[in-house]
């Protein structure tokens, strides 16, 4: 695995670099890139088409998990590596563990399900004709300009890393979007929290801060206790 | 000739990739024994002595034994997953060590964001637990392995926080960069010649603690090691496992310990570098002061393992979330604050 991104991260500086010397080096290191990166893409499609059609929903997850790896490789090879770290760290470190968590103590009848597919059928073919639909109307009408060619070519600046440049735009020319993002995920969390928190008075619970400032007076009480008599 | 050439610079790759394996499987059954030998000193018995010179063979026979034993798959289990969550485990574990630079420009691949990919690496390792659990199609391991990934990963949120505040104060995800960064600090401030004083561990105290006892959660040592609870829980996730499938799982735990001690090396006790760096000291390389501070971190976790009693599941989850989350995010605030105030960020 590291082996595979260690080559792939010098031909792309090599790539970035313009390295003089490399007329046939630089071509054959160009092949290697291609390679994953069909590799890289042809994996992530077919995980993609597994999760949709395995009955399984568990090994549907793990398959989801491949694709998200497969994306980060993808993004690697873009020579953004931030992007595939953040990728790695957030969704399949975080997110699907959730996800795996919920599917894994969800009791699924399986039969059930399909008893309601032919239910839901019209409604799911109605929606996905609509996407089917705007996905060739957007593809018919899009021209990329030639100006995102380039810049998509020259991802970051020159000795500025790709981490670097990232912040730079999010926290500078950004800062005010990227603050509103974090408070509209902190309404949602505190929405979330409020939802679900409701105390009992019928349980007991533990207070720690009281249990710590206890003294010994408190919980202990000296008795003489008389022979043949007890308490 | 290019052809040629790139298909050397993988096999040089894979040869310091078995040669580290080699050397860290080797270092690794070595601690396997000092944690057995530290926690025997404490409760007064000798521990592991009779295979050996001073029991010292001990981990070597211990594994001859595991490999030796019948692999028993049981007959409910989902078949490839339940294969497959140990190698999961070990195969992560050890591909971590690619980017640790254990002296200056010896990491096998020092990459801009060395740092994210530890901790990316690192928090997919709830998967080889979660999924053996899962495919072990059996109660306990089942129950084991939800409470132990909810474990991982509330405190993958602490120790993220603990990374971010040392990132704020050094300037860069490679490993390399943060180690070099401790070259200077409080103490050339002081006008002391570079040493112990500059690292990090001074400046940023209570996040080496929070983080020291946040490596402690997550790879599942004791007082944190709740799913090898026997009297509640049998063995974890483990408890359908036999044989090499259980090696590997124990293997995978036992890297990623390592893997805690060489973090905590490198973020907070300035990783290659002498503890002074006058004559008698500079003379060591720096592979031998990388080895003697992650000794030095792992000698504190096997005795934490000796004399700390094993904490229940609400507080483990009330320390991580209630008390370290809001310290470390103080702390990243304070810091930031700090470095922005007085001009020092890099």
């Amino acid at each position: 695995m590291t082996e595979r991104k260690g080559a792939a991260r010098r031909a792309r500086e090599d790539d970035r670099q313009g390295n003089p010397k490399a007329g046939e080096e630089g071509k054959e290191k160009q092949m290697i890139v291609q390679f994953f990166f069909y590799l890289f893409a042809a994996l992530l499609l077919i995980s993609g088409l597994l999760v949709i059609t395995l009955r399984n929903p568990v090994h549907a997850v793990l398959f989801l998990i491949l694709a998200f790896f497969n994306g980060a490789g993808l993004f690697l090879l873009a020579g953004a590596e931030f992007l595939a770290m953040i990728l790695l760290v957030v969704y399949v470190g975080a997110v699907l563990v959730l996800f795996l968590f919920i599917i894994m103590m969800l009791d699924i009848d399986f039969a059930e399900l399909r008893a309601g597919f032919t239910r839901v059928l019209p409604l799911g073919l109605l929606v996905g004709g609509v996407l089917v639909a705007e996905l060739v109307m957007v593809f018919l009408a899009w021209q990329p300009s030639p100006m995102a060619e380039k810049l998509r070519m020259a991802a970051t600046p020159e000795g500025v890393n790709n981490t670097e440049a990232l912040g730079r735009i999010l926290y500078t020319d950004h800062v005010f979007f990227f603050q509103a993002a974090g408070m509209i995920l902190l309404v949602a969390m505190i929405g979330a929290i409020v939802l679900s928190l409701h105390h009992r008075r019928d349980v007991k619970r533990q207070d720690v801060a009281k249990q710590v400032a206890r003294r010994r007076e408190e919980g202990v009480r000296l008795v003489d206790v008389k022979p043949g008599e007890g308490l | 000739m290019s052809l040629w050439d790139t298909a050397l610079m993988l096999l040089w790759i894979a040869f310091k990739s078995v040669l580290l394996l080699v050397i860290l499987l080797v270092a690794l059954a070595m601690l396997i024994y000092v944690d057995r030998k530290v926690w025997a000193a404490v409760q007064m018995r000798r521990g592991p002595n009779v295979v050996g010179p001073f029991g010292l063979l001990q981990s070597f026979a211990d594994l001859i034994k595991f490999v030796l034993k019948e692999v028993v798959v049981p007959d409910a289990t989902n078949k490839g997953l339940f294969i497959a969550a140990p190698l999961i485990t070990t195969i992560l574990a050890l591909s971590t060590w690619a980017v640790i630079p254990t002296n200056a420009g010896w990491a096998i691949a020092d990459i801009n964001v060395g740092i994210l990919y530890l901790f990316a690496i690192s928090s997919l390792m709830v998967y080889g637990t979660i999924i053996g659990g899962w495919a072990s199609n059996s109660k306990y391991p089942f129950l084991a392995a939800l409470r132990e990934s909810a474990q991982m990963i509330s405190y993958e949120v602490s120790i993220g926080f603990v990374i971010i505040t040392v990132l704020l104060v050094a300037g860069s995800l490679n490993l390399s960069e943060i180690v070099l960064a401790q070259n200077s600090g409080l103490g050339t401030a002081l006008g002391l010649p570079n040493s112990f004083l500059d690292w990090y561990w001074l400046p940023l105290l209570p996040m080496f603690v929070i983080f020291f006892i946040s490596a402690l959660a997550e790879t599942q040592r004791p007082p944190f090691d709740l799913i090898e609870a026997e009297s509640e829980l049998v063995a974890g996730h483990m408890v359908e496992y036999s044989s090499t499938p259980y090696l590997l799982f124990m293997l995978g735990e036992y890297v990623a310990i390592t893997l805690m001690c060489a973090m905590m090396t490198i973020l907070f006790l300035g990783g290659w570098l002498p503890i002074i760096d006058i004559p008698p000291f500079n003379w060591i390389p720096g592979v031998v002061w990388f080895t003697l501070k992650a000794l030095l971190i792992f000698f504190m976790f096997a005795l934490v393992k000796a004399f700390v009693p094993r904490y229940r599941f609400d507080q483990l989850m009330r320390l991580g979330w209630k008390v370290f989350l809001p310290i470390s995010l103080f702390y990243v605030v304070l810091v930031a604050g700090v470095l922005v105030a007085f001009d020092l960020a890099p």
